[in-house]
């Protein structure tokens, strides 16, 4: 994990650069992140693959913290190393710092300006634009490897996510042990 | 000190925020209302309304504007810095142990579990991003009148956008953001 130490400075500029730009246009906290990091650092840059991406997250899920800065800070890590990390970290942090601060002076008039609530829903359309896209690409390419368990994983997650709100720590409790228990096997990868 | 309390109290946050989403939200209200009377609770539910429509996840925000209330700039950073530090050092450790100890059976098995499950999460969160840009609600929308046509049309553009490898991500944002700017002068 610590072979990539060694990147030049355009790679941290580029890394801080966009992820940045994620954090800035990413209304509505938490998850959402996620696919467009996935988007810009696999599908755009081809800094990781596909399965590395989704073992990190599977990590940064199960970590106390939130899952936004924590998938920034292990994707940071895998990708440099300890800059990396603090790279990311710092670009994830950064835009909602700065926005709040202005936004705890002027609450008011954010909350009731027209302009502003279309800039926010133009910035909500592009990124559920994205979200899609990752979702469709992942469903597509789990879909074609033809293997039941994984699916039913993935139904069964987004069934109680999505229509019974169950809490997110036990979901992933409950996929990890089916995992250690049932999907130990090289086919399942 | 004001900065060492700030700074301890939003730790305390980090470490034991777990399970994502709002599942900070108790800690943080236990910790600036209850303990430490930083704020009221009609200001503290203000930072829900703001974390709605600002980018950033509500821990990073509510962290920040307890701060800046609190101490000015200067207890806005040291409240994140706290909130977040937690959360680095454990996603490091995690990270090196997962090198280490990634080929180990029972560990594989555990990732195998998680990985479907991350995209499950991933389509639960495009579903209710889904539906909040076009009907305004996470849920599965019942008043097909209230959809907004503008808002699907800058949707569908984007998506087709981003298909295509027209444009890359961030100009996806950005191009959704102008379209959408425009198309509220033309549909009134």
């Amino acid at each position: 994990m610590e072979q990539e130490n060694t990147r030049d400075k355009d790679f941290y500029w580029k890394l801080f650069k966009s992820t940045f730009l994620i954090s800035t246009f990413t209304v509505g906290g938490g998850y959402v992140i996620v696919p467009l990091l996935k988007a810009k650092f696999v599908d755009e840059y081809h800094w990781l693959d596909d399965k590395e991406t989704l073992t990190l997250v599977s990590v940064a899920q199960s970590a106390p913290g939130v899952v936004a800065v924590n998938a920034a800070i292990i994707m940071g890590y895998k990708m440099a190393g300890l800059r990396g990390a603090f790279c990311a970290t710092f670009a994830t942090v950064l835009p909602p710092l700065i926005t709040l601060t202005i936004i705890s002076y002027f609450y008011s008039f954010f909350a009731s300006n027209h302009y502003m609530q279309i800039v926010l829903k133009g910035m909500q359309c592009g990124a559920t634009a994205l979200i899609i896209q990752v979702m469709y690409d992942l469903l597509k390419k789990q879909w074609s490897k033809k293997v039941a368990f994984p699916i039913m994983i993935t139904l069964g997650t987004f069934i109680a996510n999505y229509f019974f709100n169950f809490n997110m720590m036990y979901i992933v409790l409950v996929d990890a042990l089916i995992g250690l228990f049932l999907l130990q096997d090289k086919k399942y990868e | 000190m004001i900065y060492w309390e700030l700074f301890i109290s939003f730790c305390w946050v980090g470490v034991f925020c777990v399970g994502g989403g709002y599942a900070s939200v108790p800690l943080i209200q236990h910790q600036v209302i209850e303990l430490h009377h930083w704020l009221t609770m009609p200001e503290f539910l203000d930072i829900f309304a703001i974390s709605q429509m600002t980018p950033g996840p509500i821990g990073i925000n509510a962290a920040t504007f307890v701060g800046t209330k609190v101490a000015g700039i200067g207890g806005a950073i040291t409240a994140t810095v706290g909130f977040v530090l937690p959360s680095f050092i454990i996603m490091i450790i995690l990270a090196k142990l997962l090198a280490r100890y990634g080929d180990l059976g029972a560990i594989r098995g555990i990732l195998n579990g998680l990985r479907p499950a991350v995209i499950g999460l991933i389509a639960s969160a495009g579903v209710m991003f889904f539906t909040l840009a076009i009907w305004n609600t996470q849920k599965i929308p019942t008043n097909l009148a209230s959809t907004d046509l503008a808002g699907l049309l800058v949707l569908a553009a984007a998506f087709i956008a981003v298909r295509k490898k027209i444009f890359g991500v961030i100009q996806t944002l950005i191009a959704a953001w102008l379209l959408n700017l425009l198309l509220s002068f033309i549909i009134k």
